[in-house]
């Protein structure tokens, strides 16, 4: 390590004086096109990448240290700061790990909503990827379109739960609301709009000769690669591997619905691009079955479990022993038993594993997240080498990596 | 006065209260056999490994090993029983309960939709053998490990802090560690900027996010009564219109008496 000094602290210390023909230039971690606090170290020879260091750590908010002091209904909030831009994953990442660990199963009514809000999540996050990936590329155009849709699927969020951004919709043990008058209506509406949307966006992209010279060929990750560097979600798939844990390992509801799984063989840049598009659309198909299955469920929101679970509202108010429950469960937290879980789900992103190790305590003994882009971000030091610098932005913005939950 | 009891061991949040009679209830361990895949594939296994137990919990198995044999077992469980795809490795500390870190390996297979877990425990001062040279993704994994839980890890080709800068001190997941930072991490950034003598000037960091500082008039925190930098507390209410002393180019002046408000989106 080098020496610190005052003038010279440790990050700023980078030997860029090279005797040799390589220049080395950081990129990062203040970039437009980094999606967030990536550092690269990049030794170019001409234009060519020949050696990439990614640092990352500038977002590192301790939240595995925060979990560990905080009862495992407070920890809920803290899940939608990972991945930001598909908030509700995490927060039904985390609350399925805590529901299995307890041994829970919610009401069909929480099944219905949670699922909804995770396919439109599933869209908000893929239509965010577009748009940023699309900038990055230099499509304008593109990035306002699905900015505006995403907009509107916000709005249904905000509909649902009062916020666009970071939701805690989901609780453990269900949902907190059944979904307001007219929800439903709004959702048929935006979902029936959707498909003619993303025929836009292809109509935009698909033959753009500037979009597949920047797309195709590069990035190219082989499906040996992806499963030994631990790729998960599309980019797992654009390798050509079929795996979709909600196919594969199927939790909440995606057993009864009829989706399919697109794959590619391609293995690049493109290939991904064609996935998100098509995922958006299999995501609207999951939406309409989800909107008939919806009127078939009792309205029961949240499991009926008093050791870990506060009673409705009303109970509380009205019932002695409810109350007393619920002030245990606020002041102390529920107690799960002991033993520890890992639960993957797909995540926008790929697979989201919580592991939590319990000793019993209201608080978890460890908690790990298994953050998708961190995986993905690692790839990166292999993927870069001998690609030009006009593709590392294009690379880092395919690869949909979200800074939130790389850090944590 | 008595100064008061800090466990040094473990300096996280404890339950306030438990009852003196409640008993943890554990999750089941099931038998190996009760899985038709896992039990064939312990079977397969223990024709060549040792193992301190093997059970199932909620849906996967568990292996719990030596901590010499990690190498061994997991590319035996790649290479002959398809478990291809390291999820998650990490570690646990218990070093106040026996001196001990539980590192665990999270492995998947596709072919067969299995997850396993490999557990083994290794003492405080010993390292772990690498294996990234199986699993890739154990590459970052693992540093990561050794930076947040402070395991050491042998064989591994670039270990070093990923997440923490490379001057920490301390390993910030370790029972010990405290939640808000020991010394040198409250004073991280005075002590590299500025130096050590500098801490009385600059004063520990303000970390109440609920503080509200009423006198503070430089960094304008009087919502409708902000005053210029440096200058006296004013209670005349000040103007929220303007954006720009002479307007933005291209945009109109915003009016609040003039902007109307939709009720339902165009």
């Amino acid at each position: 390590m080098q020496q610190v000094n005052r003038l010279k602290p440790f990050f700023e210390n980078l030997n860029f004086d090279r005797d040799d023909n390589r220049m080395v230039v950081n990129f990062g971690p203040q970039h437009p096109s980094a999606h967030g606090q990536l550092r690269l170290i990049l030794e170019l020879d001409g234009e060519q990448v020949k050696k990439a260091i990614p640092d990352i750590g500038y977002l590192h908010r301790g939240m595995e240290k925060m979990a560990e002091n905080m009862i495992y209904n407070e920890f809920l909030p803290t899940t939608d700061r990972m991945d930001y831009i598909a908030a509700t994953a995490n927060n039904y990442g985390y609350a399925l790990a805590v529901e299995r660990l307890i041994g829970l199963e919610v009401p069909r009514r929480a099944k219905v909503i949670r699922t909804m809000l995770l396919e439109l999540n599933r869209i908000i996050s893929h239509l965010f990827w577009l748009a940023t990936h699309a900038l990055d590329v230099g499509a304008m155009t593109v990035f306002l379109y699905c900015f505006r849709e995403r907009e509107f699927a916000m709005d249904l969020m905000e509909d649902y739960c009062g916020a666009r951004l970071t939701h805690s919709a989901v609780r453990i043990g269900g949902v907190p609301l059944d979904l307001p008058n007219g929800w439903l209506d709004k959702l048929s509406v935006y979902i029936s709009q959707m498909h003619k949307n993303i025929a836009d966006y292809e109509g935009l992209l698909d033959q753009n000769r500037i979009w597949k010279m920047r797309l195709e060929d590069v990035g190219v990750i082989s499906k040996e690669d992806a499963i030994s560097w631990g790729c998960s979600g599309i980019v797992l798939r654009g390798s050509g591997v079929q795996w979709d844990i909600r196919k594969e390992e199927p939790y909440e509801l995606y057993d009864e619905l009829e989706f399919d799984v697109p794959y590619s063989d391609r293995c690049d840049s493109y290939g991904r691009y064609k996935l998100y598009m098509e995922e958006m659309r299999q995501s609207v198909r999951i939406l309409r079955q989800l909107i008939d299955m919806y009127q078939e469920t009792e309205p029961q929101t949240m499991a009926h479990a008093p050791q870990y679970i506060s009673a409705p509202k009303e109970q509380i108010m009205t019932q002695n022993y409810s109350l007393m429950q619920h002030f245990v469960l606020v002041t102390q937290g529920m107690r799960p038993p002991k033993g520890e879980v890992y639960v993957a789900t797909e995540s926008p992103k790929g697979e989201l594993g919580f592991y939590i190790n319990s000793e019993g305590d209201p608080y978890p003994y460890r908690l790990k997240v298994r953050a998708p882009s961190f995986w993905h971000t690692s790839i990166l030091q292999e993927l870069l080498v001998d690609h030009y610098i006009a593709d590392v932005t294009a690379i880092i913005g395919n690869l949909n990596i979200v800074f939130g939950e790389i850090d944590r | 006065m008595m100064r008061e009891y800090k466990d040094r061991k473990n300096a996280q949040k404890r339950a306030y209260y438990t009852d003196r009679f409640y008993v943890v209830p554990s999750i089941p361990k099931e038998d190996v056999n009760s899985d038709e895949t896992f039990a064939k594939d312990y079977k397969e296994l223990k024709k060549h490994f040792k193992f301190k137990e093997a059970y199932i919990q909620r849906g996967q198995l568990v292996l719990i090993i030596k901590p010499e044999d990690n190498k061994k077992i997991l590319s035996f469980l790649k290479d002959e029983l398809e478990y291809t795809f390291l999820s998650e490795l990490s570690a646990s500390d218990y070093l106040a309960q026996s001196g001990e870190f539980e590192i665990f390996y999270q492995l998947l297979s596709m072919s067969k939709r299995k997850r396993l877990r490999v557990k083994c425990r290794i003492k405080e001062n010993s390292a772990i053998e690498s294996v990234h040279t199986i699993f890739k993704s154990a590459d970052w994994a693992e540093r990561e490990m050794f930076d947040l839980v402070g395991v050491n890890v042998n064989n591994h080709y670039n270990l070093k802090r990923i997440i923490m800068p490379d001057d920490w001190e301390g390993h910030p997941l370790r029972k010990a560690y405290p939640l808000q930072g020991d010394e040198a991490a409250q004073w991280y950034e005075v002590d590299k900027i500025f130096g050590k003598e500098y801490r009385d000037i600059i004063g520990p960091e303000q970390r109440d996010p609920a503080r509200v500082d009423k006198k503070d008039t430089k960094n304008f925190a009087r919502i409708y009564h902000e005053v210029p930098y440096g200058a006296k507390p004013s209670e005349k209410r000040t103007n929220q219109d303007y954006q720009e002393e002479d307007g933005v180019f291209f945009i109109d002046e915003f009016k609040k008496s003039n902007s109307k408000v939709l009720n339902t989106r165009r």
